[in-house]
């Protein structure tokens, strides 16, 4: 039994992204998508801080420092692409014109609630940038992220302990262990790691967790 | 070309005139991109004092509103994002931690609309952004149609200080990719508008379907690399 590694997750979301949308990616993890986005798929990728269709980073010294992602790395721009300014950007975000957003998160509960921009740490310098806009704008949120904490902790909970980024929002998570679905009956595993049992999942899961095969839609294995 | 509109300033000296003490300061920007650093030195040499800065960043440890929060020129910061990868060090980390700097944190995409609602005439907005969350304590909450939104209100500045690509002397302006971000908004949402530019050029030769911030929103335009 082998967890997906970081990359293997972002591949197996990559793979998951429908042709023909409009996906935003989120900072951290969500990164490594576009690296692993098939080459026959024509997806549009969205950064808030004003551009569509943007592309891989470019070449050393090739840099162009205002022309950057949400992560205020240098990226470029593809064929059909667009600036916009930020109140655009954000109406795109929360006007609900985007298919997807991916992003990562501390916590998710079984309800769908992401916890994804504070710890609440006392000495945590507070910072939500478009955090919650998107959480509430794309039609569909996806979160990657690791299934457990550094520490061992559930990250996929009954009930945030961390601050809320949005209420009952996510609806497809995948992690190092499974992908889920969120149903109007709960949790669905869709996928696991070949070798993990769906039990020893709920081990590592406090929320708890419905086979998709319950669902009528088959527990398949999951490879990245 | 004559004509006695004429937003062109030559020194940042000028560019800046007239900004007081406890301004509240709109700074155009997103991380490093569309941040006018010759206006953010102008300022930090004028020595003013007690701002309130509306930005989405709090300084990356560059000479950007870093340079102001080490001068303890800003009282307040209005932001979405204050962490920077330098944040462990940078000057915004220190004085939040002293308590020496007011935060008020604004989901990004609420700070520019609040500023949008301040440059339309517009008294507010319903969102249904950070409804349930920490960021909603002490707002009104409207259900509409099944939904709960949050009353936002406008933010107006005194100053706003834009970067932008190039500006004609009335003061229309294009922007250079990701760095318009902020700009466009910020320039309906100041009683005073300032923009430091790549290069000023001669009337007419701006396409107007490419003018992003027309003219009557600008007051003075500084280009990069003017004398002091």
């Amino acid at each position: 039994m082998t967890p997906l590694t970081r990359d293997q997750i972002a591949r197996r979301v990559a793979r998951a992204l429908p042709d023909g949308s409009f996906v935003n990616l989120g900072i951290g993890l969500p990164d490594l998508v576009p690296n692993h986005i098939p080459a026959d798929r024509e997806i549009i990728l969205h950064s808030e801080n004003g551009i569509l269709h943007l592309g891989p980073r470019p070449p050393a010294g090739q840099e162009d420092w205002n022309l950057i992602n949400a992560g205020k790395q240098p990226v470029t721009i593809r064929p059909g692409g667009s600036y916009f300014d930020s109140a655009l950007s954000f109406a795109i975000m929360r006007g609900g014109h985007l298919d997807i957003s991916v992003l990562g998160a501390f916590q998710v509960s079984g309800d769908g609630d992401l916890a994804n921009w504070s710890t609440g740490a006392a000495d945590d310098i507070p910072a939500v940038g478009g955090a919650m806009d998107l959480a509430v704008g794309a039609r569909e949120i996806w979160v990657m992220m690791e299934h457990s904490s550094r520490q061992g902790q559930p990250r996929i909970v009954r009930r945030c302990t961390y601050p809320l980024t949005a209420r009952a929002v996510v609806t497809r998570i995948f992690t190092n262990l499974a992908v889920l679905v969120r149903t109007e009956a709960g949790l669905v595993v869709e996928e696991i790691i070949p070798g993990l049992t769906l039990a020893a999942l709920q081990q590592q899961t406090d929320a708890p967790l419905l086979a998709g095969t319950q669902a009528g839609r088959g527990l398949a294995p999951l490879e990245g | 070309m004559s004509g006695s509109i004429n937003r062109r300033v030559t020194r940042y000296a000028e560019a800046i005139a007239g900004i007081g003490d406890g301004a509240t300061i709109l700074l155009g920007g997103f991380g490093g991109a569309g941040v006018p650093l010759g206006l953010v030195a102008a300022i930090a040499e004028a020595g003013l004092r007690d701002l309130t800065v509306v930005s989405n960043n709090g300084g990356s440890g560059e000479p950007d509103l870093s340079i102001w929060l080490a001068g303890g020129q800003v009282r307040k910061l209005i932001c979405s994002y204050p962490k920077s990868k330098a944040s462990s060090t940078s000057s915004f980390t220190d004085l939040y931690r002293a308590g020496k700097i007011e935060l008020e944190l604004v989901p990004q995409g609420t700070l520019v609309e609040r500023m949008r609602c301040a440059g339309a005439g517009l008294g507010g907005f319903y969102t249904p952004v950070g409804v349930g969350t920490a960021l909603a304590q002490g707002k009104e909450v409207r259900n509409l149609g099944g939904r709960d939104y949050l009353l936002e209100l406008p933010l107006h500045g005194d100053v706003a200080l834009l970067r932008a690509h190039q500006a004609d002397r009335l003061g229309n302006l294009t922007y250079d990719k990701t760095a318009r971000n902020f700009g466009p908004v910020m320039a309906t949402a100041a009683a005073l508008v300032v923009a430091e530019v790549d290069a000023f050029v001669a009337l007419g030769t701006l396409d107007p379907e490419a003018v992003v911030t027309p003219g009557v929103l600008v007051d003075r335009v500084v280009t990069v690399g003017a004398p002091r």
